[in-house]
């Protein structure tokens, strides 16, 4: 970024004391991706000082889930990071399924892997769309939407819904996927690549854009470590650290992929991430459908009640936003005593003070925008 | 188990109502905590053993007392100590634990307890801290000081269940709006009233 000229130009009144100004962004905002204000304290064009509101959307997920049964508490986790839905709902189900020493069937793990690394992509499509919008580029975002659209119809054509699934159960799946659906993912990823690379070719080296984005909301990598930032936001400063790789859940140990890394920090960084991070998806469900298995999916739990033996799990998994982590503590009963959810989106935006002091007001909407943050999953 | 000592402190029949209603189909589990198990550490691994017993070494001074949160090794200390074994848990090279992944608060009807998950990078290892604090003196030392992450946790915290932190910054409510009553993450804030707004 550059910084404010000591010497203004000629003709203009110096003479002025510095004024700060209150300026209020949002509740409702087409920059905030959401219901998210913030209440920039600005000199001139500078920002400095910003506070952020949230709690628009606070619904208070995990009291609710202290009062439904476990099967039940899988669409409370859909509506969580709702650009995400299979990654949460498999994070819960892992949890449960280890709290109860549940073995889930290898079938059922690698349709998970595949719609959860689908999962990922349709929501960096989502974020690639809206950063390029939110830098002044329309076109990309078409060609994102378009690729989203068809994995989502394809989400559709296994699960009946394009958001909001409910398809994973605990042990297993609600049932088996359609039987091309192996052709149905090829095809969508070979389409989904090109619109990939269409929109990486037109944005990411894009001049203007690469302007908008470069060294802007610098982060070194000790400030994102303190303020808990994971996922693409921390690796983009340089921090190899996917839970994927430091601590492999369901199949993840048996694919062959890179986790790519930032070398500034900046928001450039955070966003040409996702769209390395877009084609390791592509690889990792390549390998997969390679791999998958014959066998059952169905839970052998059926709809039966089920009541976890006491005791608590905390279990993570790297989610397209960062890190998620659902602490569960059971006390024998067919609900569970506390659910404590991790959002990653929620520390991403704990440190958005931090990046936006004494950067200008015209960067704050690529700043939040490189965070990619859900709103559903921040105020919970 | 910390809190299995503070159970007769105040058994409280009034407490029970909302638990009744929660748990329509009869079981056989009336307690609400979660029994401890015969060898809590049983589940950890090697790795898992070395941290515990470096932590153990670290926080010698605080008398930490060793557990398992399922895999995950855990230590846990007095509530007016959780500042100091924080700062050691990041400081120490040995452990060198500079992530605060997950604050959670736990209401257990007669005390919180403070869960810290905490991370470090390399080699990647996590660790659990955790505290207990009684419903009487809610109040425990902010860690902001030395994770600013715990921020954003602390506020939650302090909106959902009313758990004080001494040294937080600005403890502004976060989730909830300005002058909303009672705290809604504790057990005993019913599930389906409504405040007008």
């Amino acid at each position: 970024m550059t910084q404010m000229s000591e010497n203004p130009p000629a003709g203009l009144v110096t003479d002025a004391e510095p004024v700060e100004m209150l300026l209020n962004m949002g509740p409702q905002h087409p920059s905030t991706h959401g219901v998210f204000r913030m209440v920039l304290w600005v000199d001139g064009e500078k920002i400095v000082d910003v506070v952020p509101h949230i709690g628009y959307l606070h619904r208070g997920s995990e009291k609710l889930c202290e009062g439904e049964q476990y099967h039940q508490i899988i669409t409370l986790f859909d509506r969580m990071d709702y650009i995400a839905n299979f990654n949460n709902e498999q994070v819960y189900c892992r949890a449960v399924e280890k709290l109860m020493g549940l073995d889930v069937s290898d079938r059922s793990e690698y349709v998970r892997v595949i719609l959860c690394e689908l999962n990922r992509i349709a929501s960096h499509m989502l974020f690639i769309a809206t950063m390029g919008l939110d830098a002044g580029a329309m076109t990309p975002s078409m060609f994102c939407f378009r690729g989203r659209e068809r994995i989502q119809g394809l989400f559709e054509s296994v699960s009946g819904a394009r958001m909001m699934h409910n398809y994973f159960r605990i042990g297993g799946l609600k049932e088996d996927v359609p039987d091309d659906f192996v052709q149905q993912v090829r095809e969508v990823l070979e389409l989904v690549k090109q619109d990939t690379e269409e929109s990486d070719k037109l944005l990411s080296f894009n001049e203007i854009f690469l302007a908008r984005l470069k060294n802007v909301a610098v982060m070194s990598a000790e400030d994102a470590i303190d303020y808990g930032l994971t996922g693409p936001c921390l690796r983009a400063s340089g921090v190899d650290y996917d839970v994927r790789k430091a601590a492999p859940y369901s199949v993840y140990d048996r694919f062959d992929f890179d986790v790519p890394i930032g070398l500034d920090g900046d928001c450039w960084d955070r966003y040409y991430l996702r769209v390395q991070e877009v084609y390791q998806s592509i690889r990792i469900i390549e390998q997969a459908l390679d791999q998958l298995p014959e066998g059952e999916v169905v839970s052998s739990l059926g709809r039966r009640l089920i009541r976890p033996p006491a005791g608590e799990v905390y279990v993570r998994a790297e989610n397209p936003r960062g890190e998620i982590g659902v602490y569960l503590i059971s006390d024998g009963t067919d609900k569970p005593h506390r659910i404590k959810v991790r959002p990653p989106s929620f520390c991403n935006l704990s440190a958005l003070r931090h990046m936006m002091k004494d950067a200008w007001i015209a960067d704050s909407v690529v700043i939040l925008g490189a965070l990619d943050i859900v709103l559903g999953e921040v105020d919970r | 188990m910390p809190g299995s000592q503070e159970n007769e402190e105040n058994v409280e029949p009034s407490e029970q109502p909302s638990e009744s209603e929660k748990t329509p189909v009869a079981t056989g589990h009336a307690e609400a905590e979660p029994e401890p198990e015969a060898d809590p550490l049983e589940a950890l691994t090697h790795s898992g053993r070395e941290l515990l017993d470096v932590s153990l070494e670290v926080l010698k001074d605080l008398a930490p007392q060793a557990g398992a949160l399922d895999d995950i090794p855990q230590v846990s200390v007095d509530k007016t100590h959780t500042l100091e074994a924080c700062r050691l848990i990041k400081d120490d090279p040995r452990i060198s634990a500079r992530m605060l992944l997950c604050l959670a608060c736990v209401d257990y009807s007669e005390y919180f307890q403070m869960v810290y998950v905490l991370q470090s990078l390399e080699p990647e290892r996590t660790l659990v801290l955790r505290t207990d604090v009684p419903y009487s003196d809610a109040i425990v030392p902010s860690v902001t000081s030395v994770w600013r992450a715990a921020d954003w946790y602390e506020r939650e915290a302090h909106d959902l269940f009313g758990v004080d932190f001494d040294g937080h910054p600005d403890m502004a409510p976060l989730l909830l709006y300005e002058g909303f009553e009672g705290f809604p993450g504790r057990k005993e804030f019913p599930f389906n009233e409504y405040q007008e707004f």
